[in-house]
């Protein structure tokens, strides 16, 4: 691989993430304005307060600015990397430490719901794949078209009801007993536990993931499911499994060697699936109480809160920007005939 | 002379959703050690399927549904997987087609050279040396092992693989259209490297639509229409003396560089395996059976037997015997 024609290619892709962004800003500037009420109607509610305190309020979170102004103010912040202040509730703070604080609870959800999506799917898909055409491959199908319909809340709840109420083996909410003390350092409490060697709020931490992560996992891993299976199918009957064969190569290195080959559409998938993921992520934390970004922004929309929004919004559109950018450079070291 | 093959009523099957496709029905042969036998047909003649026959390597759906397939004694088709894994690539080569598709593109070329010798019970430093050693030996500089197969020309890849089907001396290569996906020139120096491993006392057991090349290095030659094996004999015997009029009509079917002919093509089509035609599978498209009104109710009723006609020239025809 040309490290040098790889190095091009990594800054166009991060200089493209640029339009992207200001699109996506645009589209959502354009929605919350649109959207009935505002920071401060959301703030004050039904309580009587006179016009011009109500005024004042508006003047103070810069709403009575046009919204062309509002729209450049925000956009300049961002370019200094300032993803402005809360506009409600509480106001004034900088929404960039909401993020700092959010973000490595989402990022943590994703891992491992990232982890067990692709775990599951390879397990499932090469099992079919291997058994073509008999009733674990059909098996193998169901799963993945079953749990692929499955809606987040719903599924999670059935989990929470199975392992909290009935079998009262495993939390439901929360990332961490409310007893235990963290430090926190990078904000995965897990990472964190381990660097600090704090067993109990490790093991904690661990049992808290389990059930968000699992059902973030299992919705997510049907459509790995089918695209392993398919592309190993393929794989399989290529001329080179066959010469492996005639070979006399060990069976498992075969299916091994099929797996890499039938990996690479996989990993296109997988940057795929990280903004379904993350999407995921949000329907996940509410349902589990999870306090992460998903929590934060369904929040800050009943708040109408403006800057959070759009800079949560952005935030989380620059990390799959950047994972995305990921997938295609692991992409050219996994398979050595792409070039850039 | 002793065998190195022996197959037996080899029948394969493959069970497709739409039916039963009758690929390879009673084909009975053998190899001779050193022997280079070369099998000619049509496109879904059942050639290719009778080599992955022989070493049990019949592609999914497709099933041995009958005969054996000896290999010095050793009966193949009931061989335990993990004995059959021992010969395969030792004992028993295999060259597929198409030497684009046939080494695993996310490996580095020496890696699966390699790897077939230490599945066979050589150490790893001992196996890169031999690699190094073979390659010379197929003229490709030794610093090839470390490309990858997509940096390699078609010719050179199947220089690799055959030299990674040299590797142990095996007493049975099959090549199945080795050189097909290959330009002329590439295709004879192939040819070469076959022959010196048929030199060095390897049995070629040689899979091509060309007859042109098989009748250029061959021994024996095998016709085979539509799942049967019809006529096998001496190259010469054949040319001079073609019994099965499916093999007088493919050789008429060739073209001459040096006698001015017209080309005859067969006229129709080959039949449909899920429903081969019963009686000879050649009569709906044999001239003979046209001409003859006395044939009627015999090519097209009874199945032919193998005859010997001449000393080892057989055939499956009802004109014969």
């Amino acid at each position: 691989m040309a490290s040098r024609g790889l190095g091009r290619y990594i800054v166009i892709r991060a200089l493209l993430i640029v339009p992207m962004i200001l699109i996506l800003y645009t589209v959502v500037f354009i929605f919350l304005r649109v959207l009935p009420g505002n920071p401060v109607m959301a703030v004050v509610g039904a309580k009587n307060i006179p016009p011009e305190q109500l005024k004042a309020l508006e003047h103070m979170a810069g709403l009575d600015k046009p919204y062309w102004v509002q729209y450049f103010d925000y956009l300049v912040k961002l370019l200094h990397g300032d993803f402005g202040v809360t506009l409600a509730f509480p106001m004034g703070k900088p929404v960039w430490e909401y993020i700092a604080l959010r973000f490595p609870a989402t990022l943590e959800l994703t891992i491992w719901g990232f982890f067990f999506s692709v775990l599951f799917g390879i397990l499932t898909g090469v099992t079919g794949a291997i058994k073509k055409g008999s009733k674990v491959d059909t098996s193998m199908r169901f799963y993945s078209i079953f749990v692929y319909t499955l809606f987040i809340p719903w599924f999670g709840m059935m989990l929470q009801y199975l392992f909290g109420v009935v079998l009262h083996a495993l939390p439901t909410s929360g990332r961490i007993d409310p007893g235990l003390h963290l430090h926190t350092i990078t904000g995965l409490y897990i990472l964190d536990s381990i660097i600090t060697g704090n067993w109990s709020a490790f093991v904690s931490s661990i049992r808290h993931i389990i059930l968000p992560s699992l059902t973030l996992g299992i919705v997510l891993s049907g459509a790995y499911t089918r695209l392993v299976r398919n592309n190993m199918v393929d794989v399989l009957s290529q001329d080179f499994i066959r010469s492996y064969h005639a070979r006399g190569v060990t069976g498992w290195k075969i299916t091994w060697y099929a797996l890499k080959n039938a990996f690479i559409p996989v990993i296109t998938l997988m940057g795929l699936q990280f903004a379904i993921l993350l999407g995921g992520a949000v329907l996940t934390e509410t349902t589990f109480s999870w306090p992460g970004m998903g929590t934060f922004l369904m929040e800050r929309i009943d708040y109408r809160d403006y800057s959070s929004i759009q800079g949560t919004v952005i935030f989380i559109a620059i990390f799959i920007g950047v994972i995305s950018l990921i997938v295609d450079i692991v992409y050219a070291l996994l398979d050595p005939r792409v070039k850039y | 002379m002793e065998l190195v093959v022996e197959v037996k009523d080899l029948s394969i099957y493959y069970f497709t959703l739409s039916g039963v496709v009758k690929a390879v029905e009673r084909v009975s042969f053998n190899i001779q050690r050193g022997e280079w036998l070369t099998f000619v047909g049509e496109s879904g003649s059942g050639k290719s399927t009778v080599a992955y026959g022989i070493i049990n390597l019949v592609p999914s759906p497709g099933k041995i549904v009958g005969g054996q397939a000896l290999f010095e004694g050793k009966d193949l088709v009931k061989l335990p997987k993990e004995k059959l894994k021992e010969l395969r690539g030792k004992e028993i080569s295999m060259v597929f087609q198409d030497p684009m598709t046939s080494l695993d593109p996310l490996r580095k070329v020496g890696d699966q050279i390699v790897e077939v010798m230490i599945e066979h019970g050589i150490d790893e430093k001992e196996a890169w040396k031999k690699a190094k050693e073979l390659l010379k030996s197929v003229n490709i500089p030794e610093d090839r092992l470390y490309y990858y197969p997509h940096q390699l020309s078609g010719g050179q890849r199947q220089r690799i693989i055959i030299s990674t089907a040299m590797a142990f001396r095996p007493k049975l290569l099959i090549a199945d259209e080795p050189t097909t996906a290959l330009d002329v020139i590439v295709q004879d120096s192939i040819m070469d490297l076959l022959n010196e491993m048929k030199q060095e006392g390897t049995s070629i057991f040689f899979i091509t639509h060309d007859i042109s090349l098989a009748v250029e290095r061959s021994d024996r030659m095998g016709i085979m229409y539509a799942g049967k094996l019809v006529e096998i004999g001496k190259v010469d015997q054949l040319i001079e003396n073609p019994l099965h009029p499916y093999t007088s009509a493919l050789f008429a079917s060739m073209p001459d560089l040096w006698v001015d002919k017209e080309i005859s093509a067969i006229p129709g089509f080959p039949p449909d395996l899920r429903t081969p035609p019963p009686g000879c599978r050649f009569h709906p498209r044999c001239s003979v059976f046209r001409e003859r009104k006395d044939l009627k109710g015999i090519c097209d009723k009874e199945e032919p037997k193998m005859v010997e006609v001449e000393k080892e020239h057989f055939v499956a025809c009802h004109l014969y015997g």
